[in-house]
């Protein structure tokens, strides 16, 4: 036994056993030849038309040199999480025109089917210090640039896209509310329990989206239990042209939302330079001191049209969803 | 060898008596009525807890936080001891390991309680993202789980084989399973030397892996832009912290299964007296850090801060603040300072309120923070202004800490408490000291 111990050396087989995992990753670099330019000459040349050239000047054209180019429908296929390619969504609250209207948050709910008790758009009343005149203050998702929500998700459930979005997928949130933790605006929401949207509206919805129905690009329909709602910046929208319900809906245009790359905003009725409009009227953003870089800017509440005591027809402190029944 | 045989008695695991199965049964109970709760929890959704969009966190992670910190003593206790070869242990130190093991499993399960979409669980895994505290979290609680588990166990084998033979005649089917467990010990020399590198190699692993699970857990806090989480303070002093809730577990543990298990001969005051100085220790540490916390914001306090910290020293929270503070720090402190105080009794006492104080503190840690948000709370519910746990939250809850008690209580009726072959041992050593004195 003694001679064992001593002598025996348990003789290790060193397998290397190596395993080559070659996974033909092919076919990536399809290129889609056919959209390359979908250009068609109108069929008839059937006189000139007026066309204004780049610096201004009007020209004319024989019709047959015009060409139908569709740049529209490139942007229908693209990757969610990616977002829209070579732009930067940014928004523009003029707290100065704020009327507590509440128009911007009944929008937003209708349109989302929010149905709990927290709206994803809120007017707060605002008041620095005693000394300075209270003021209306919409909030939005504020979409940061340093975004604490998306950090902070254990599993990738909320993101940020290029085009400066922060959405959330709701087929993949845990319920582990870390985000709603994380964000120092107070702008998420969570479905503590079953969102209860209605059946008619949301089949309705379902129909007219169809195959987008799960996208987190339609958030909150349909909301689901346990996960976390937000605004969105109504990314169904603005991929049609159209602007996010808020701004639309909004009387006093309040809210301004454009690109910042192409440097306009637009509430509907006029649209600006965005940074010449942040220039002229001092635009900052909230809380910026933490560095989250938000894509909200604000306007200060200056040269205030109306009294602030008129908004508080329509401050209710304890709803900000309307409840039908 | 009648010595021996008489130890062997006195530390084998025995049944339960009449107060000991009413103990076990009463905590089965009130596992069941949590597991009803919680069903009724998954079924309607998280809306039965009284957690709303501003409360997004409720006593689920206190009591989270709370495990966390007492399995903390499974570190502090047996590593620090074994590794500075402090002798006077071998009587506590299977109970801490137990302890230590019962809290971080059910730190875990805590964990998943609040997850509202318990279903995706798998996410965790599918879509980790390392840069989420919770990720950190999901990579070192099952280390932590098996380094706790290894750490008792493997200590066990020789007291495993002991008790096979022990219960040969008793009860076969017991010595079986002891059988199993004990796989082959015979105490070979060869059999010792691996054993013994194996508990110091996890005994010094488990240290910085202790270290790092209370730091992420204090950073999951201290990463979030809020005041009174976003702290730079809360590493350590969520370090210190469980070394007061651990230790504070481990005396009043110690102290009812000394009463139950009659084991007052190897348990001795003198080892209150050592763990009483410990705690003292660890509750000075820890007032240090509560001072850095509360006090130095006091004077440089922001406008929120302000708001914050006003809440819990003179507002809402004030009750219960000083109640954690003097009863959970600063009297133990002041008894535990004096000979007296760190007698069995006035220990055992000291060590249940720290414990609650413990647990308190924790939901102090948690709650007020998220009423204290940078914009005011608007547009949502009364109700949403406030927090107190929900009946399912409070039946949830009480349901974990019984089942970490039922995890104790069976571990504890399973396994020797006190190490046999170890206590054997060193009775021999001090008999061989002895007589070469002589």
């Amino acid at each position: 036994m003694k001679n064992n111990k001593t002598n025996s050396r348990r003789k290790f087989i060193d397998k290397g056993i190596k395993l080559s995992l070659l996974t033909a990753i092919g076919g990536i670099g399809l290129t889609k030849l056919a959209s390359k330019l979908s250009a068609k000459p109108t069929s008839n040349s059937t006189g000139k038309i007026e066309l204004m050239t780049t610096e201004g000047t009007i020209i004319q054209v024989d019709s047959s040199e015009v060409m139908e180019m569709d740049n529209s429908k490139k942007h229908k296929e693209y990757n969610v999480r990616e977002g829209m390619p070579n732009r930067k969504f940014v928004m523009v609250v003029d707290l100065a025109k704020c009327k507590n209207a509440l128009k911007c948050q009944s929008a937003c709910n209708k349109y989302h089917y929010i149905t709990g008790d927290n709206a994803w758009l809120k007017v707060y009343k605002m008041q620095e210090s005693k000394d300075t005149a209270p003021y209306w203050m919409p909030t939005t998702c504020q979409h940061c640039d340093h975004p604490a929500c998306v950090t902070v998700c254990p599993v990738d459930a909320t993101f940020k896209r290029r085009d400066g979005l922060v959405l959330i997928d709701n087929k993949r949130c845990i319920g582990c509310r870390f985000c709603m933790a994380a964000c120092p605006y107070s702008t998420r929401v969570f479905n503590w329990s079953d969102p209860n949207q209605g059946e008619i509206t949301l089949a309705k919805d379902l129909k007219m989206h169809d195959h987008q129905k799960s996208s987190p690009e339609h958030a909150g329909v349909p909301s689901i239990k346990g996960t976390v709602d937000k605004c969105d910046f109504c990314p169904h929208a603005i991929q049609e042209g159209k602007l996010p319900h808020c701004v639309t809906a909004c009387p006093n245009g309040v809210f301004y939302f454009g690109d910042k790359y192409e440097d306009t905003v637009t509430n509907g009725d006029e649209t600006l330079r965005f940074s010449k409009l942040l220039k002229d009227k001092s635009g900052y953003r909230i809380m910026e001191g933490l560095g989250t870089e938000p894509s909200v800017y604000y306007l200060p509440p200056v040269d205030r049209l109306v009294d602030f005591e008129k908004g508080l027809e329509n401050y209710t402190e304890f709803q900000s969803v309307e409840k039908s029944k | 060898m009648k010595k021996y045989d008489k130890l062997l008695n006195d530390l084998a695991p025995k049944k339960f008596g009449k107060l000991g199965t009413i103990w076990t049964i009463s905590l089965i109970v009130i596992i069941i009525i949590g597991i009803i709760a919680y069903i009724d929890q998954l079924i309607k959704g998280q809306v039965v807890t009284n957690m709303r969009d501003y409360t997004l966190w409720g006593i689920y992670i206190s009591n989270f936080v709370f495990f966390v910190a007492t399995s903390f003593v499974g570190s502090v206790t047996v590593a620090v001891l074994r590794l500075t070869k402090n002798n006077w242990r071998t009587p506590v130190v299977r109970i801490a390991e137990i302890i230590s093991l019962a809290a971080i499993v059910m730190a875990g399960i805590t964990i998943m309680i609040d997850m509202a979409r318990p279903d995706r669980l798998l996410n965790l895994f599918i879509h980790a993202r390392l840069q989420s505290p919770i990720t950190w979290d999901v990579i070192i609680i099952p280390t932590y789980i098996v380094l706790s588990l290894l750490l008792l166990y493997f200590p066990l084998l020789p007291d495993f084989k002991i008790l096979k033979e022990y219960f040969k005649d008793k009860s076969p089917k017991l010595s079986k399973w002891y059988g199993k467990l004990s796989l082959n010990w015979t105490g070979s020399k060869a059999q010792k030397a691996i054993q013994t590198k194996s508990i110091q190699i996890i005994a010094l692993m488990i240290i910085p892996v202790g270290l790092i699970l209370q730091t992420i857990d204090a950073w999951l806090f201290s990463t979030t832009y809020r005041i009174g989480w976003d702290s730079t303070n809360m590493g350590a002093y969520f370090i210190s912290g469980a070394f007061v809730a651990g230790v504070g577990a481990l005396i009043t543990v110690i102290y009812v299964v000394r009463r139950a298990y009659k084991l007052e001969h190897f348990i001795t005051d003198n080892h209150f007296d050592k763990l009483g100085k410990f705690l003292v220790l660890a509750c000075l540490t820890y007032l240090y850090f509560n001072i850095n916390e509360y006090l130095i914001p006091t004077f440089t306090a922001s406008k929120e801060e302000e708001i914050h910290l006003n809440t819990l020293i003179s507002g809402q929270y004030a009750p219960l603040f000083w109640f954690v503070i003097i009863g959970g720090l600063i009297i133990p402190i002041i008894v535990l300072l004096f000979k007296k105080g760190r007698k069995p009794l006035p220990m055992f006492i000291i060590g249940l309120v720290v414990v609650i104080a413990s647990w308190w503190k924790r939901y102090l840690i948690v709650t007020p923070t998220l009423l204290h948000p940078f914009l005011p709370i608007q547009g949502v519910p009364e109700s949403w202004h406030h927090y107190f746990p929900s009946i399912h939250e409070w039946l949830i809850t009480i349901a974990t800490l019984a089942m970490a008690l039922l995890i104790i209580t069976l571990l504890v009726r399973y396994l020797p408490i006190i190490p046999i072959q170890r206590t054997a041992d060193e009775q021999e050593e001090l008999l061989k000291n002895t007589k070469n004195a002589e």
